[in-house]
């Protein structure tokens, strides 16, 4: 539960979002380090699934290289007084898969749809409820809908017994306007508290976070370095400083979580997380982040530029979970393209 | 001699398959069943000159002498209350719902084995989209260690049945692929899409290839495959030519140096619903192809 003397709760999503920036390669040694580190500066929740959440492994999204359970079990091993939560996403994992966490000790469940799509979840609130978790109605691409839409779609939600409402900018592609509109609206028609997680790819990913608080969010998302799909998440680092700066208490030790960055996650990872062109791209044609590693690799296989996959998935109001139509983007590509040099 | 035929539920589901059976000389529609006495799917049934009771299930089995096959487009859970009654009145029920009581059949995969069952479960839409290409896959290979396929479908074909269980709809599908596809491992996964104008059904199928495996037998096979489904669902497509793209994957079933993608997409013939709605088309065309394999076979056995 949110601890009182915050001005908002801060979860970290290294061992979620991040995941996918890694080509969900995490072993036993990563976890470890990285949830020694969090709970030590103070995060109040770690998160720690599959990128695409519980049963997120296949080939549509990427192996884990461990299974995630083993790695589950060993993150609520080392949390300290910290809480273990897991993502799920009803259609990709199950509702028995939360069973299976809690046994291993995870306290709180984020269930995400797309944001037009929150009926989809209402088995899966219920279970986490029945399973006495915090239950998180997480409404991912969150700049696809209005604020009157979103507030719609979270009172569903909140009426399956969610604890707190998250929307995500999953592609990065929100103004701060746009965020205050959507916040606003939401704070008010809700009875329980809202979140916000943000990504990176027009740089506004800290900005935006700071400016929900503002507005009345009472949680907010992180990745330690920023580490996450598309141009990254909002950098749990850099949050936690700019709250200090601005005087918001959040409980969390700035200076620690800066060595968390610098010397567990950044040594791993394989590319820094940059604003580049592609990254931009997800943000500006509002494409959700994960895609990113998996459109490079089919632009590499059939051909193709990366920039013309992700702006044709635009194009097409692909949603997250679609990683499958990459494939489909890209050999179309590449037939156009040899038909256009015949 | 056409069988006679009651379906019971008139939604989407059951309208669609209303209009599929007025056209069959095999299949004779006897009513269309449902509880609702204000429902468009009972007005167009009326309109057709076909008998619209709203009393429900009960319905059939208080007419059971007329009736040979009743063909279940409620939920599963009214399909559990009454496939037993449906049994020992000596109806042959097919289950449009994913209550699974009897055989489940994939028609170009198990249709012939079953057709003397007297419940047969059709699955789910994306289990009669993908199955078959699993099973042609597997067909031409040693070993098929691992498949898996992902459904989108338009969120405005997907009705309150599937949003408040899809857990049923992944868990039958994903079982689909292993019984009936032949693959040892599984996995299914749904996404709502919710663009407008809304996207044809679309179903990718991704196959774990073992060193060794025929890649051209792969592709020729997906290929016959996809015709013998279009024959019973016309929109039936690919989207594009299937590939065999290099791993190597750590699947769940081991690894392997190759995956074959397959890119489908299913147009609905329009019958009651929008085009678009090509994932409750191939179920309700999955459904006719049964009842009319029923249907000859029974003609052919001397009364």
């Amino acid at each position: 539960m949110t601890n009182s003397s915050v001005d908002y709760r801060l979860i970290d999503s290294t061992l979620r979002d991040g995941s996918h920036a890694i080509s969900h390669q995490y072993d036993e040694d990563n976890v470890i380090a990285i949830v020694r580190g969090l709970s030590a500066a103070g995060v109040q929740v770690i998160e720690i699934a599959h990128g695409d959440g519980l049963g997120g492994s296949s080939f549509n999204y990427g192996f884990s290289k461990v299974d995630e359970k083993e790695l589950i079990a060993r993150a609520c091993q080392e949390a300290g007084d910290s809480t273990i939560a897991c993502l799920l996403l009803p259609g990709v994992g199950l509702a028995d898969d939360l069973k299976d966490v809690k046994e291993l000790g995870v306290g709180m469940a984020r269930i995400a749809t797309h944001c037009t799509e929150a009926d989809i979840s209402e088995q899966h609130i219920q279970m986490a409820k029945k399973l006495d978790m915090e239950a998180i109605g997480f409404l991912m691409m969150a700049h696809m809908n209005s604020p009157e839409g979103l507030v719609e779609q979270a009172l569903l939600m909140q009426s399956y017994g969610a604890d707190a409402i998250y929307i995500a900018d999953s592609a990065g592609a929100m103004t701060t306007e746009d965020v205050q509109r959507r916040v606003s609206a939401l704070v008010k028609a809700l009875d329980i508290p809202l979140g916000v997680h943000a990504h990176n790819n027009l740089a506004m990913a800290v900005s935006n976070s700071i400016a929900a608080y503002e507005e009345g969010a009472a949680n907010l998302d992180g990745t330690s370095a920023g580490l996450g799909a598309g141009a990254g998440n909002c950098p749990t680092e850099i949050l936690a400083a700019v709250s200090n700066k601005y005087g918001i208490e959040t409980g969390v030790d700035a200076l620690k979580l800066m060595d968390v960055a610098e010397e567990v996650v950044r040594p791993i990872m394989p590319r820094q997380q940059v604003i580049d062109r592609a990254g931009l791209i997800l943000g500006y044609a509002g494409v959700y982040g994960s895609f990113l590693l998996h459109a490079q690799k089919a632009a590499e296989r059939y051909d193709v530029p990366q920039a013309e996959i992700l702006m044709e998935l635009g194009r097409r109001q692909v949603v997250g979970g679609q990683e499958d139509m990459i494939i489909d983007v890209a050999l179309e590509l590449a037939r156009k393209h040899a038909e256009a040099n015949e | 001699m056409a069988q006679r035929c009651a379906i019971v539920g008139s939604g989407n589901i059951g309208t669609d398959l209303m209009y599929k059976m007025l056209r069959s000389d095999t299949l004779e529609l006897v009513a269309l069943v449902g509880i609702d006495p204000e429902s468009d799917g009972l007005a167009r049934a009326k309109d057709n000159g076909i008998e619209a009771p709203h009393s429900g299930p009960q319905w059939v089995l208080d007419n059971a002498a007329d009736i040979d096959m009743v063909f279940d487009a409620t939920s599963a859970y009214v399909h559990m209350r009454h496939y037993a009654d449906y049994a020992s009145a000596g109806i042959t029920a097919i289950d449009l719902t994913p209550a699974a009581r009897g055989p489940k059949v994939i028609p170009p995969v198990n249709l012939y084995e079953h057709l003397d069952a007297p419940n047969i479960n059709m699955v789910t839409c994306g289990g009669q989209a993908t199955t078959p290409m699993v099973y042609a896959i597997r067909r031409v290979i040693e070993s098929l260690p691992y498949a898996e396929m992902v459904s989108t479908v338009a969120s405005r074909s997907a009705g309150p049945g599937t949003r408040q269980n899809i857990d049923e709809f992944t868990k039958t599908t994903s079982t689909a692929l292993r019984e009936i596809g032949g693959a040892t491992k599984s996995k299914a996964i749904i996404i709502l899409n919710p663009a407008e104008p809304p996207i044809l059904m679309r179903n990718t199928v991704f196959a774990g290839l073992p060193e060794g495996s025929d890649h051209e037998a792969v592709l020729d096979s997906v290929h016959e495959m996809v015709d013998e489904v279009a024959r019973y669902v016309p929109g039936y497509r690919l989207k594009n030519p299937p590939v065999v793209e290099t791993g190597p994957f750590f699947t769940p079933g081991g690894e392997v140096p190759h995956r074959a993608v397959v890119l489908l997409e299913v147009e609905g013939a329009g019958d009651y619903l929008p085009t678009y709605a090509g994932n409750l088309d191939i179920m309700t065309a999955a459904a006719m192809r049964v009842g009319e394999a029923i249907a000859t076979a029974k003609s052919k056995v001397p009364a």
